[in-house]
């Protein structure tokens, strides 16, 4: 979950305490690396893949991705960024950060558009940048690659692109940054 | 932060900024391909114009629906209140319909208030402008185009340090003025008025500005000229004799503007008396005219603001 989320999001406000190291800094790198050959394999190559972060946690992910992909394929995959607070069905309960900018330079119409976040959770992120992407264009198919899928769907979506299954208790938090996975809870 | 926009000077400067910043974000959202967010969707917007108004009105008309609120146009002139209605009586039956905020502009100074007492907390009431008082959007828009010509964006941290803002015209009668000084000097500007003594406010010593009437000292040391659109009915009493004296002294020459920097920025809230405040050379081909960005900067102000007002959640804690 985001940072501003963590710090703003009610019912938490509190500290982010850890209690598990999920992934390490290398497992982390491993579950990216097997994603990006899965995205290449998945459309044969990457004509017309663009990746698409959602604000703000995805935006690391998406640049490791990015990286990735090159040094596998040799192609600069086109990426941009996305901020879905204006699509949420629950606006009004969580506060809108200017800064966590939306940042799509290019038509959609036609692409293969590549979603990633970092903890796939409830789905209600997807289902707003889902809704958000068609004001962008049409694009051709749309996937979802996320570095932890941790259950407690809302809604019928399901990645495509997982970097790991995991296991929780609504109440806990996964924290994901390039240095490793955390499992824990807010304290107040 | 109140549910209400009545003045600028209402707000503190953080109030100010976070306006400004949030302007940026709807800014993005304007250049979009599909230009709209379901943001407001489900929220209805009564606008209420006692004045005549084209630009504000459609700017607040196009912001509501680019957050895909429902807007309700109230005709002053055909509607109850022409039959003897009450205005508290007409508030309250748009209320009874079940609107969620109010775009007021009327003739009389502190009306927009009043109403907002009236209301309570119950709808957000926004000030699109009241007689001599204020015109928070337009101070806003302003201070927004400003900061976007000298740093792109507003960014979290807007400021115009550094800025010597020259506002030219009748500032006494001017809410645009009002709200203008109130935002720039949030924003950490230097503030000149230049008007003729007889156009200056009452309390302009209480104004956190400096006073001249005499333009053409001043010119040399500004940044920004911000023009003020002469109310050609005010012209021919006492306080200013003429549109010739009042060109002579104040107007934007094609001599005036040629006189200064280049890089010298010239804005005015519209709608332009072509030839009197500015002339046309200078509002068509003078580069830093920033007339037609003012406008567009607008739309995404009042975006912001309906949002703050109604959606964002920012205060809920």
């Amino acid at each position: 979950m985001a940072d501003r989320e963590r710090r703003m999001t009610p019912p938490y406000g509190g500290v982010f305490v850890a209690r598990t190291t999920v992934l390490d800094a290398a497992q982390v790198h491993r579950a990216l690396t097997r994603i990006s050959h899965e995205i290449i394999e998945r459309n044969q190559g990457l004509e017309d893949v663009v990746l698409v972060a959602l604000q703000t946690g995805g935006v690391e992910i998406a640049r490791l991705l990015a990286r990735l992909l090159f040094e596998i394929d040799g192609v600069d995959v086109p990426t941009g960024t996305l901020d879905v607070a204006l699509y949420r069905d629950d606006i009004g309960l969580r506060p809108v950060m200017p800064e966590a900018e939306t940042d799509i330079q290019i038509d959609l119409g036609g692409k293969i558009v590549v979603l990633v976040d970092d903890v796939l959770f409830t789905g209600r992120t997807i289902r707003a940048a889902l809704d958000a992407l068609t004001d962008f264009g049409r694009p051709r198919a749309v996937q979802l690659a996320v570095v932890i899928d941790r259950g407690h769907r809302e809604l019928p979506i399901r990645p495509d692109f997982v970097g790991k299954n995991l296991p929780t208790r609504r109440d806990e938090l996964v924290d994901v940054n390039p240095e490793g996975v955390l499992l824990g809870e807010m304290r107040k | 932060m109140s549910k209400h926009l009545l003045d600028l000077n209402d707000l503190d400067s953080d109030g100010i900024r976070e306006l400004l910043h949030l302007t940026d974000l709807f800014v993005e959202v304007s250049q979009r391909p599909i230009p709209k967010v379901p943001a407001l969707r489900g929220r209805t917007i009564a606008m209420i114009f006692f004045e005549d108004s084209t630009r504000t009105r459609m700017s607040f008309d196009l912001a509501a629906k680019r957050l895909s609120a429902d807007v309700l146009d109230f005709p002053t002139h055909t509607s109850s209140l022409s039959k003897g209605e009450s205005l508290q009586d007409t508030v309250e039956t748009i209320r009874a319909l079940g609107v969620d905020a109010l775009v007021i502009r009327h003739g009389s100074s502190g009306l927009p208030r009043e109403v907002a007492e009236g209301v309570g907390e119950t709808i957000s009431v926004i000030n699109a402008g009241d007689g001599l008082n204020a015109h928070p959007t337009q101070g806003l828009l302003d201070a927004y185009t400003l900061c976007q010509h000298f740093n792109e964006v507003a960014g979290s941290n807007a400021s115009l340090s550094g800025i010597h803002v020259g506002i030219v015209g009748d500032i006494k009668h001017s809410r645009v003025a009002r709200s203008d000084v109130a935002a720039y000097n949030a924003l950490g500007a230097k503030i000149t008025i230049i008007a003729p003594s007889a156009l200056q406010p009452d309390d302009v010593q209480n104004w956190p500005v400096e006073v001249s009437d005499n333009l053409d000292a001043v010119l040399p040391n500004l940044d920004v000229v911000g023009l003020l659109r002469i109310q050609k009915e005010r012209m021919g009493n006492d306080a200013v004799t003429s549109i010739a004296d009042y060109i002579e002294c104040y107007g934007m020459t094609e001599a005036r503007a040629n006189s200064m920097r280049p890089e010298v920025v010239i804005t005015h809230p519209g709608p332009v008396n072509r030839g009197i405040e500015i002339a046309d050379a200078v509002l068509d081909k003078r580069p830093n005219v920033l007339v037609n960005k003012q406008v567009t900067n607008g739309v995404a102000v009042r975006m912001a603001v309906l949002f703050r007002m109604l959606g964002s959640g920012i205060e809920i804690d």
